[in-house]
C-alpha cells in the first residue's frame, strides 16, 4: 500500500483531556495523537472512558480540562458543527440515524450546500460516486428502518464521508456486523487511510486490533495505561494493559450431555409482529448438561427462537417440551417459574429497566413470591438481602443498590441481567438458559465472566441455548451448533473439529452439499 | 331541491367550522412533527380570541386584529417553549396548565367585552366566476371568510415544506431522533422552539377566526373544547397537514350537525357526538395497521438533552 507523505503536525490531537461525571472520573487527563494515514485503535473495558473521550473530541460533551487541536491548530469544539466543520465525522456505537426516513434524507440532514427544495435531489449522484471509490454499497432510497446493521453503519459512514471528513471515528462498529460486514468495513479503512486520511477505531476485538491498527492506545479507569505500535503488540499484552491481569479465553473443556432432555422442539413454526412466517418447521433436542449454539446472521429467526422458549411469542405449528412437559401457550411469567432463564437480546430495553435503580431491577422477576411479598404488600427486607447478594456473588460494580441501572457500563447492566435470570426461583433452579448476544459490547473481562457463567449453569445440569453472531464465541463453549438460515435449520454440526467454513456457508443460506436453499 | 339545500347549507357550515379546527390542529403538526406535544392549543385559541377581538374592536381593523392574535398565540407557545424544552418540564403538564392559564386569563380580561358585539367584523367573501356551479358553488364558495381558503393553501404550502424540503427534514428529523439530528450540527432546541411558536401562531390565528369571523364577539369560553378536537386531528390526520384538511371538516360537520340535528335527536347526545367521533377514530386508527409511517413522530414529548444516557 502506498504510504502517504507525512504531514508536519498530526491531525488531531487532544492535550490532557479529562472528564468528570457525578461520582466517576470517566476521562483522566488523556493525551493522544492521529496521524495523517493512520488507523489508532482505542481499547479498554467496559466503563474505561472511551466513549467519553470522543464525545469531546466531537464535541457533543465539552472538556473539564484539556483542549483539542485539528490539524495542529487549537479548536474549541462547542457542538458537534464544529467538529464536522473541520473533517471529523463519528459513527457513534448507538447509530444516529433517523429509522423512518430514507437513507438520503438521512445523509441530507443539516448538509450545507443541499437546495432548500427537494435536497436530496443531487445528493443521489454523489452518493453512489462515494461508495464505488470506497466500496461502500448504500441505496439511497431505502428506508433506514428497512435496513441491517451493517447497512445502516455504511449510512453512517457515507454520512461522514460525504462531508468530506479527513478524520473518521469509529465506536465499537464491528459489534454488529457479520464477519463479511466487518471485512467490508476494514476495506473502507484502508482506502481512507490510503488517501491520507486518520481513523480512530475502538473495539473490544484484539484480532481486529492487530489487523488494521498501526498504533493502540490503552485506556484503564479513565486514563491512559500506554500508545503501542502494532509491531510491539500482542494479545496477550493488551489484554493484560486492559484489565491489569491475564485471561484466556480458549475452549472450554467440557462433560459430555447427560441423558435428560430439557428441550425437545418438533416441527416448530411461527410468525413474527407483522405476520411473516420467520420461524419455519424447526426440530431441535437439547440435553442436560449441553451447550447447543444457535449460529446465523442477524435476523434469520433467532431472536423470534428465543421468543419462543420465553413465551413472548406462542407457535403456529408444532411443539415445544421443556423438561417432558408442552410449553403450550405458557406466558412469559410461566416460563419463568417452569425454569426458563432468558439473557436477551437487548440489555437495555428487554433486559433491565433503565429508570430504575439496580435493586429494582434485580428483583423485577421475584418480587410476587414470598418471602419478596406477602399479601400484596412488597417486603423491602428481604428485597433488599436479595440485592445485596446478586450483587456481591455476581460482581455487578455499581455505586449503591439505588443508583439507576442506565447508568451502569455494559458489562455491569449483562452481570446484573445474569445475576437476576440465573437465580432460584418458585419452580426450582434454572432447566434451561436461552441466551441472545451475551456478550456483545462486552469488554474481555466481562465476556469471560459471561461464559463462566453460562458454563456454570451447563455444569449444573441445564441446558445452555446460546445464540451468537460470534462464531469465535460459539465454537468456544458449545457442544454442537445449529445454524439457522431464513427461519430453517441448514443443518447441525458438532462444534469440536468442525468445518467453519461450512458453518460460514450455511450461514449463507448453503447446504451442506452446496446447493442454496 | 329540499335535500340540495340541505346538503349546500350543511357542507358550507361544516367547512366554516371546520377552519378554526384547522388553523389550530396545522400549528399542533409541527409543534409534534418536532417532538414537542403542547395540550395548552385551547388556551392558546381563546387568548388568540379575545387579543384579536380586543385589538380590533380598538383600532377597527380586523387585520390588526388577527395579527394580535397571533402575537398572543405565539407569545403563549414560546412560554410553553421554555418550559418543555429549555427546563425540560413534563409536556403534558405544562400544556395542560397553559390551558387553564389561557381560558382564565382571557375570562378574566374579556369581562369588559362581554356581550358587546365587533363593530368591524370580518367580511365573508365570494369565489368570484364559480358560484354559478351547482351545489358546490354555494356550498363551498359563497359566504366564506378569506381565513378559510387561506387554511386550505396554508395547508398545502405547510405540507410541501415538511416533506419537500430542507427545512422540513430538519424538523422531521428533529421529532425522530433528535439525537441524530444534533450530531449533525443542527440546533434541536431552536428547531423545536420555532415550531411550537409557529403552534402558538396558528392557534392564535383559529381563536380570532372565532371571534372576528365565525362570530364576531367575545364570550367567555368561546372554543369551547375545540382546542382539544385540533389535538385529535392531529392524531386522526397522521401528523400531515393535507390529511388535517378532510380531518377537520369530518369534526366541523360533526359539530355542526349536533347543532343541525336537534329537533330530531336529543340535543345532549348530538353534543356528544364530535368527541365520540375522536374517541371513535383514535381507537380505529391504534387498532388498523398504519405501518410505521402512520406512528407518532418517535421522540414525542421527550424532552432533548445532548449526551444523556
Ligand atoms: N452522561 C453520563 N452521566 C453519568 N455518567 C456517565 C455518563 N456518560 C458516561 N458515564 C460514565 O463514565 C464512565 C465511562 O463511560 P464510557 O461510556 O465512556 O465508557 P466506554 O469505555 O465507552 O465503555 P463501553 O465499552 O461499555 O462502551 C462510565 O463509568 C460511565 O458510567
Ligand atoms: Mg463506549
Amino acid at each position: 500500500m502506498l504510504e502517504a507523505p507525512p504531514a508536519p503536525f498530526p491531525l488531531l490531537s487532544a492535550h490532557a483531556l479529562s472528564k468528570r461525571f457525578p461520582g466517576v472520573v470517566a476521562v483522566d487527563n488523556v493525551s493522544l495523537e492521529l496521524r495523517a494515514g493512520e488507523v489508532h485503535a482505542l481499547l479498554g473495558e467496559n466503563g474505561a472512558g472511551k466513549t467519553t473521550l470522543i464525545s469531546m473530541l466531537y464535541g457533543l460533551v465539552p472538556p473539564d480540562e484539556g483542549y483539542v487541536s485539528l490539524f495542529g491548530e487549537p479548536v474549541r469544539l462547542r457542538a458537534p458543527k464544529d467538529a464536522i466543520a473541520r473533517g471529523v465525522g463519528l459513527v457513534a456505537q448507538h447509530f444516529m440515524l433517523v429509522s423512518r426516513h430514507t437513507v438520503a434524507e438521512n445523509i441530507a440532514l443539516g448538509l450545507p450546500g443541499t437546495p432548500f427544495f427537494r435536497p436530496t435531489r443531487r445528493l443521489k449522484r454523489r452518493i453512489l460516486e462515494l461508495g464505488k471509490r470506497y466500496g461502500l454499497n448504500v441505496d439511497p432510497n431505502a428506508y433506514v428502518y428497512e435496513l441491517s446493521a451493517g447497512e445502516q453503519q455504511r449510512v453512517e459512514i457515507m454520512k461522514a464521508l460525504v462531508r468530506n471528513a479527513k478524520i473518521l471515528i469509529l465506536d465499537e462498529p464491528t459489534g454488529v456486523l457479520t464477519p463479511q460486514e466487518a471485512d467490508g468495513l476494514f476495506e473502507v479503512v484502508r482506502r481512507m487511510k490510503g488517501e491520507g486520511h486518520g481513523v480512530i477505531f475502538i473495539t473490544h476485538k484484539l484480532g481486529e486490533v492487530l489487523d488494521v491498527a498501526d498504533r493502540i492506545t490503552v485506556l484503564r479507569k479513565g486514563a491512559v495505561v500506554g500508545t503501542l505500535p502494532r509491531e510491539g503488540a500482542d494479545a496477550t499484552t493488551l489484554a493484560r494493559m486492559m484489565i491489569g491481569r491475564d485471561v484466556v479465553l480458549s475452549r472450554v473443556a467440557s462433560a459430555p450431555p447427560r441423558p435428560g432432555l430439557v428441550l425437545e422442539l418438533s416441527g416448530v413454526s411461527a410468525r413474527n409482529d407483522r405476520g411473516v412466517v420467520v420461524l419455519k418447521d424447526i426440530s431441535f433436542r437439547l440435553r442436560e448438561g449441553e451447550i447447543l449454539g444457535v449460529a446465523g446472521v442477524a435476523g434469520n429467526g433467532q431472536l423470534e427462537l428465543a421468543e419462543v422458549l420465553t413465551g413472548h411469542r406462542h407457535v403456529t405449528a408444532g411443539s415445544v417440551s421443556l423438561a417432558g412437559r408442552e410449553l403450550g401457550r405458557a406466558s412469559i411469567r410461566e416460563t419463568f417459574e417452569r425454569g426458563v432463564a432468558h439473557i436477551p437480546e437487548e440489555r437495555n430495553g428487554v433486559g433491565v429497566v433503565p429508570g430504575l435503580s439496580v435493586g429494582e431491577n434485580l428483583a423485577l422477576r421475584h418480587y410476587r413470591y414470598p418471602p419478596f411479598s406477602r399479601g400484596g404488600l412488597l417486603n423491602a427486607a428481604a428485597t433488599q438481602r436479595f440485592a445485596e447478594a446478586s450483587v456481591r456473588e455476581y460482581g455487578v460494580s455499581t455505586p449503591s443498590l439505588q443508583t439507576r441501572t442506565g447508568r451502569l457500563s455494559g458489562g455491569n447492566i449483562q452481570k446484573l441481567v445474569l445475576a437476576r435470570e440465573l437465580s432460584e426461583r418458585p419452580g426450582g433452579a434454572v432447566k434451561l438458559v436461552v441466551a441472545a448476544h451475551p456478550t456483545y459490547g462486552l469488554d474481555i473481562g466481562a465476556t469471560e465472566q459471561t461464559h463462566r457463567m453460562l458454563v456454570g449453569e451447563r455444569d449444573r445440569g441445564a441446558g445452555v441455548l446460546l445464540i451468537s453472531e460470534d462464531l469465535e464465541e460459539l465454537f468456544r463453549l458449545s457442544h454442537r451448533i445449529i445454524v439457522m438460515f431464513g427461519g430453517k435449520v441448514m443443518g447441525i454440526v458438532e462444534a469440536e473439529g468442525a468445518d467453519r467454513g461450512l458453518v460460514g456457508l450455511m450461514m449463507a443460506g448453503g447446504t451442506p452439499k452446496g446447493t442454496y436453499a | 331541491m329540499e335535500l340540495e339545500s340541505w346538503l349546500v347549507s350543511t357542507v358550507a357550515r361544516s367547512l366554516a367550522f371546520s377552519t378554526p379546527l384547522l388553523w389550530a390542529a396545522l400549528g399542533e403538526i409541527y409543534a409534534e412533527r418536532s417532538g414537542v406535544v403542547n395540550l395548552g392549543v385551547e388556551g392558546m385559541m381563546i387568548l388568540g380570541a379575545i387579543a384579536g377581538f380586543m385589538a380590533a374592536q380598538t383600532t377597527g381593523s380586523p387585520l390588526l386584529g388577527i395579527v394580535a392574535a397571533a402575537s398572543v398565540g405565539g407569545l403563549a407557545g414560546l412560554l410553553h417553549a421554555f418550559i418543555a424544552i429549555t427546563l425540560r418540564a413534563d409536556q403534558y403538564v405544562s400544556g395542560l396548565a397553559l390551558t387553564i392559564l389561557g381560558l382564565g386569563l382571557a375570562g378574566l380580561v374579556g369581562r369588559a367585552y362581554v356581550g358587546v358585539p365587533l363593530s368591524n367584523p370580518m367580511q365573508a367573501v365570494t369565489v368570484p366566476g364559480v358560484t354559478s356551479l351547482p351545489v358546490v358553488g354555494p356550498a363551498l364558495f359563497t359566504g366564506q371568510h378569506l381565513l378559510t381558503y387561506a387554511g386550505l393553501i396554508v395547508a398545502v404550502l405547510l405540507s410541501v415544506l415538511l416533506f419537500t424540503t430542507r427545512l422540513g427534514v430538519v424538523i422531521r428529523s428533529a421529532g425522530e431522533s433528535p439525537a441524530a439530528t444534533d450530531a449533525l450540527g443542527i440546533n434541536v432546541i431552536k428547531v423545536r422552539y420555532l415550531c411550537v411558536v409557529f403552534g402558538g401562531v396558528m392557534a392564535g390565528i383559529a381563536g380570532a377566526y372565532l371571534s372576528l369571523a365565525y362570530r364576531p364577539s367575545w364570550t367567555e369560553g368561546m372554543t369551547a373544547g375545540m382546542g382539544w378536537i385540533a389535538l385529535a386531528i392531529v392524531i386522526f390526520a397522521a401528523w400531515r397537514p393535507v390529511r388535517a384538511i378532510f380531518a377537520a371538516f369530518i369534526f366541523g360537520a360533526c359539530f355542526h350537525l349536533a347543532f343541525r340535528l336537534q329537533e330530531v335527536f336529543p340535543p345532549e347526545f348530538l353534543q356528544m357526538l364530535p368527541y365520540l367521533v375522536t374517541i371513535l377514530s383514535l381507537t380505529l386508527i391504534a387498532l388498523g395497521r398504519g405501518g410505521r409511517q402512520a406512528g407518532a413522530p418517535a421522540a414525542l414529548g421527550v424532552p432533548y438533552t445532548r449526551g444523556e444516557r
